[in-house]
């Protein structure tokens, strides 16, 4: 199996080829056939990767050739597969998997399908090497690799000026972050001379840092995942990204894509694990971003960007996790989430699909009848990641409060936010189930809502069944559990959350049922307001300011972009054109105007020449004759 | 063969002067007959250079050298001769050549002959600036090539073809006039020290020069290296430059010309004024961050898209002076890698660009929109040479870039801070463009036009493949280029470790001998 692990990111990237170069010679079918069928072969090999790793548990390596090699400093293009590469792995692939087959039907007709699989390939491709890189290196040629295909699955269709425009807003806001991973990274080659992980991770290495260089390296990190990850303050471009077809904001913009940063804090868990500052930071930055996105979920009305704050919301509740040190919850999180948010999305497609297009909530509602089948996975999905018991978002959320609340890295100020944010989560999501599905219809005329072809409800209930049942790896011992999926990740990431402290106030027990009543609280309210199909009435004061979701964009705007733009532009014409060249052609016609004085002379009257060389001579013999 | 492996450089310096010869004696035959002849020559020259790549050891000794006195009474000799430094300069060289040729099949429409004459000769000049190790050939080499190129922008330009042209003689001819001060008081330095007249690059670096020397040969060597590059503020001839420049030119321009100034610090201010250097360090890797980021800021703003790869040319050069003045092995290797990967994203640019001038006749990104409607295929190559430009990973410009920003690191950390913020602002000035000229909805006279010809592919396919190939797999270009910079970085560093100890070996004895 060893040496066949590059081929799990190779056959999506045979697959970009043959996509890319034939182009429109293949068949709508056939080239959506191809997509689906190199990332399935993908997950079988994934499969047949953990079945080896299970048997004697040892990471399976290999190195296909050297990349960058001088004097000391070595990396190559090497895959690495443990516990956290294989989970990422298989969760890249199989979720995935179900979304390229969901898209030969939601893509169906469009012109550019080609491209779309390519690009689907492509990221598929720079994914894999983003979580199966043995180095920093390679991770970031997939980081950045995957941005690429974001920016041009965003702008997809690019003929709209709006959609070519967000796609670039999700590239440069994501450069602002890799300036951060791209100095962490030449900080930990400075000083240890590598940036394999086998030599930076070790904890002999990572203990000859001081602990002010190793909070610097670990926060210039996250600065690079929170862009990736969209968190505070790097959010801006999820939102945006949504003008990407909706199978793409499933698997890049909810599933898997931007969960890299989760995985980048996990993977280094050893380095944050030394710098208590670091760990802090992405614990606050985390439950504060989770907050602050679920309060513009509340307000939004389009389907596909309540989803979007949403993922914001649930990748900060990753980050609060890693930051009390909990890396095991959060990449559970990263996992379950990547089923129910991956769900929510391909349901909220199936709405789209079936409404023609249509994403605004107000003009949806009563669609329970028509769609059925979307009705009945959706209503799997928000349940799930409201946390509802025995769902699978159930126990990865529940275990990140428990640890917010119980690790030592943890504290009361972490656990309380996230606990009035699963309020909110609940409260948001059914909101938008009941707008969407429940009450009257208020659809356009002349629409007719139907429920999806199989080829794209089959990846939906599979999605559902996952979303379900899939935290059943993962229920805590004390619910008389085996907790397996927690003992298979502390292979590769140890959790530093320490002894509980003795004179805690809740117990495990009583923060799932305190989590559990949120949660309800969450559906009964939103019941209460939507539940018949009523409306938001227009929204005054802070509800406007939240709708208008803070005007974040327009500060950066005011703040960053205008200011740079409008600097340059008067740089250029004043101080580069006037002052640089306005020297330069101010020599040059100095010296015209010189050789204009001194041509004066040559009158070439030979007159004149004869006596200046008289005077000249006369002149020579004064000066030899005083001298 | 071995006596044509032997004198390869020789073969690569006449080669295109022979051409020249062919040309005039086919002008007759056509126009077509000529340009296929310039094509021929310039393949040929460029097969013949892979005998460099092929044979050359990966030491840190000049190879392929081949000497002959010139002029023994005035110590001039034929000397030439390549390493790691040069080797790669060369073959930029001889690879972008063709490309020019192509790019100038149906662009070039008056004196078809002369034009082609005029690369031709530069070639030659080319190739005899990197591989010459004789001061005089040297100086002569780096003039000559002012003097096609003056005519390459002044005939064959644009509007403003005559006051770009000037400009840019004007500003080349004020620094190399000062570096022509240097190679004479050098010279004089010769006879003085060695006993005989000499402008050999050996015997130049045997001298002992005092620092106070040292520094007023940095000055005069540097200002004109400093503009060749350009570093800021010695930029403003490129911007006019480039724009007035036909297609060919400007390729030539970025891709090899500006690669001269960096050559240069390498190959003389490094080994033969290390102490005057250090004194500028500071100031200089100052002028390279502020370029780094300034240009950027003045590309993001340029209404012409020839402009706005001149600006980016600024700020990409910029991180290879950060890289050369830096002075680790790492750094410097970045710097060397750095100088054949903007050649070959910038010349890809400027090759695009003259495509779609072709086609529309203007460079105003206002002018454009939705051309990846109309041009797919145009539109992706353009965006791979985008994002080679901006750095991406898996494409050349990230391998020298990281290169460069890790090896600076240690001795310049602020600069590499700032310097990675010109990263961001390389992505936001590139996309944007990218924005405004491909995406959007497409207008009608954009609609129609013709995408990429066979001829077209012919000249933009080997440039991808080296960027990928760098990009992927730069194992063969870096191993042959590291001993010879490790040399230059050792070399560095004990020149200025031997002045640096010496006074404190003397504070050392005086001190002990109050104390008797």
């Amino acid at each position: 199996m060893e040496n066949a692990l590059w081929l799990i990111p190779f056959l999506p990237f045979a697959g970009f080829l043959l996509n890319g170069l034939l182009g429109k010679k293949l068949s709508e079918s056939l080239s959506g056939l191809i997509a689906s069928a190199t990332i399935g072969a993908s997950l079988v090999l994934g499969l047949l990767s953990l079945n080896a790793y299970l048997e004697n548990h040892e990471t399976l390596h290999q190195v296909m050739f050297t990349w960058l090699s001088l004097g000391s400093f070595d990396v190559s293009i090497a895959y690495t597969l443990d516990a956290l590469s294989l989970v990422m792995v298989l969760v890249v692939t199989g979720v995935g998997f179900l979304i390229h087959v969901y898209s030969i039907g939601y893509m169906k007709g469009d012109p550019g399908i080609q491209r779309y699989f390519a690009y689907l390939n492509l990221f598929t491709f720079m994914m894999l090497n983003l979580v199966m890189a043995d180095n920093l290196l390679l991770l970031f040629l997939g980081w950045e690799g995957v941005g690429l295909c974001s920016y041009l699955l965003i702008g997809f269709w690019f003929e709209d000026p709006a959609k070519a425009a967000a796609g670039k807003k999700a590239f440069v806001v994501n450069r602002i972050g890799d300036f951060g991973f791209l100095l962490g990274m030449i900080i930990i080659l400075t000083n240890l001379g590598s940036l394999n992980f086998g030599d930076i991770l070790l904890p002999e290495q990572l203990s000859s840092l001081e602990t002010g260089l190793i909070t610097t390296i670990a926060l210039l990190l996250f600065l690079g995942a929170a862009g990736k990850s969209a968190q505070i303050p790097l959010y801006v471009w999820l939102p945006d990204a949504m003008a990407g077809p909706t199978p793409v904001s499933a698997l890049i913009h909810a599933a898997t894509m931007v969960t890299a940063g989760v995985y980048l804090v996990a993977r280094m868990g050893a380095l944050f694990a030394l710098s208590a500052t670091a760990l802090s930071v992405v614990a606050v930055i985390g439950v504060l971003t989770a907050f602050f996105a679920a309060t513009m979920a509340i307000y939004e009305n389009d389907i596909k960007k309540v989803l979007a704050y949403s993922t914001i919301s649930q990748l900060g509740y990753m980050f609060a996790a890693a930051g009390v040190g909990a890396y095991g919850a959060a990449i559970f999180h990263l996992m379950t989430h990547a089923f129910f948010k991956g769900l929510l999305f391909l349901g909220a497609g199936s709405v789209i699909h079936g409404l023609s297009g249509e994403q605004d909530m107000r003009r949806m509602g009563g669609l329970k009848s028509k769609m059925p089948k979307t009705y009945w996975t959706m209503l799997a999905g928000v349940s799930a990641i409201s946390g509802l018991p025995l769902l699978s978002g159930f126990f990865s959320k529940d275990e990140i409060l428990w640890f917010t609340y119980s690790s030592q890295s943890g504290g009361d100020f972490i656990f309380i936010v996230g606990l009035l944010t699963a309020i909110l989560t609940s409260f948001y999501m059914f909101r938008l189930f009941f707008l969407t599905f429940h009450g009257d219809s208020r659809w356009t005329k002349g629409i007719t809502p139907h429920d999806s072809p199989p080829v794209m409800t089959i990846p939906l209930i599979l999605l559902a069944v996952l979303s379900v049942a899939g935290g059943w790896i993962g229920i805590p011992e004390i619910l008389g559990g085996g907790n397996s999926f927690h003992h298979f990740l502390s292979e590769t990431v140890h959790d530093v959350v320490g002894p509980h402290p003795t004179d805690l106030l809740l117990s495990e027990l009583t923060v799932m049922v305190l989590s559990i009543a949120g949660a309800l609280v969450g559906i009964y309210v939103a019941f209460r307001r939507y539940g018949t199909g009523k409306l938001d009435k227009e929204s005054k004061g802070f509800g406007h300011l939240v709708e208008k979701k803070y005007y974040v964009d327009e500060l950066y705007d005011a703040v960053i972009v205008h200011p740079i733009r409008r600097g340059s532009e008067s740089i250029w014409r004043r101080f580069d054109v006037r002052v640089i060249d306005g020297i330069v052609n101010g020599l040059g016609s100095l010296t015209l105007r010189v050789s204009s004085f001194v041509r004066r002379a040559q009158t070439g009257v030979i007159q004149n020449y004869a006596a200046v060389i008289l005077l000249g001579v006369i002149l020579i013999i004064f000066y030899v004759y005083l001298k | 063969m071995s006596w044509f492996n032997e004198h390869i450089l020789t073969v690569l310096i006449l080669l295109p002067l022979a051409g020249v010869g062919l040309l005039l004696s086919t002008r007759s035959l056509g126009n077509e007959f000529v340009k296929r002849g310039a094509l021929l020559i310039s393949v040929l020259e460029f097969l013949f250079s892979l005998i460099l790549f092929i044979g050359f050891k990966p030491m840190a000794n000049f190879q392929f050298t081949e000497q002959t006195v010139w002029i023994p009474a005035w110590g001039i000799s034929y000397s030439v001769g390549v390493d790691g430094i040069s080797l790669f300069l060369i073959l930029l060289t001889t690879f972008l050549m063709p490309i020019a040729v192509l790019a100038s099949w149906r662009s070039v429409e008056k004196s078809v002959t002369s034009f082609f004459i005029s690369l031709l000769v530069m070639e030659s000049a080319m190739v005899g600036v990197f591989s010459a190790l004789d001061l005089f050939f040297f100086y002569i080499f780096w003039e000559a090539i002012l003097i096609p190129m003056y005519f390459l922008i002044g005939v064959w330009g644009s509007k403003k073809r005559i006051y770009a042209a000037i400009k840019f003689v004007l500003f080349t001819m004020v620094g190399s006039l000062l570096m022509l001060v240097g190679i004479l008081y050098l010279y004089s330095q010769t006879t003085a020290q060695l006993g005989a007249a000499s402008l050999a690059y050996e015997d130049m670096s045997r001298l002992v020069l005092s620092s106070g020397i040292q520094y007023w040969l940095f000055l005069a060597f540097a200002l004109s290296f400093a503009i060749k590059i350009p570093l800021f503020p010695f930029h403003t001839w490129l911007p006019d430059a480039h724009t007035e420049a036909p297609t060919a030119g400007s390729i030539i321009l970025a891709g090899v010309l500006l690669k001269m100034g960096g050559y240069g610090f390498l190959r003389f201010c490094v080994p033969l004024f290390p102490l005057g250097m250090k004194e500028f360090i500071p100031l200089i890797i100052t002028l390279a961050v502020v370029g780094i980021i300034y240009g950027a800021l003045m590309a993001l703003v340029q209404p012409d898209l020839k402009r706005l790869v001149a600006f980016s040319s600024v700020s990409h050069l910029g991180f290879v002076v950060l890289g050369i003045f830096a002075l680790t092995s790492r750094s410097v290797t970045g710097s060397v890698i750095q100088m054949v990967n903007h050649g070959l994203a910038t010349g890809a640019l400027f090759l695009l660009v003259g495509m779609l001038y072709e086609r529309r006749h203007t460079r105003m990104i206002a002018d454009f929109g939705g051309l990846a409607k109309s041009l797919p295929r145009y539109s992706v190559v353009f965006l791979i040479v985008v994002l080679a430009s901006a750095g991406l990973p898996g494409l050349n410009g990230f391998v020298g870039e990281f290169l460069i920003l890790s090896g600076s690191y240690e001795p310049h950390p602020a600069a590499v801070v700032i310097s990675a913020l010109g990263i961001i602002l390389a992505a936001v000035y590139l996309l944007w463009m990218v924005e405004r000229v491909f995406f959007g909805p497409v207008s009608e006279e954009n609609s129609g036009l013709k995408d990429l010809m066979s001829r077209e592919w012919l000249a933009i396919v080997p440039m991808i493949v080296m960027m990928v190939w760098l990009g992927i797999y730069p194992k063969p270009f870096l191993d042959k280029i590291e001993p010879s910079v490790d040399k230059l970085v050792k070399d560095f560093s004990t020149a200025i470790s031997e002045t640096e100890n010496t006074p404190i070996i003397l504070n050392r004895e005086s001190f002990e001998e109050v104390n008797e």
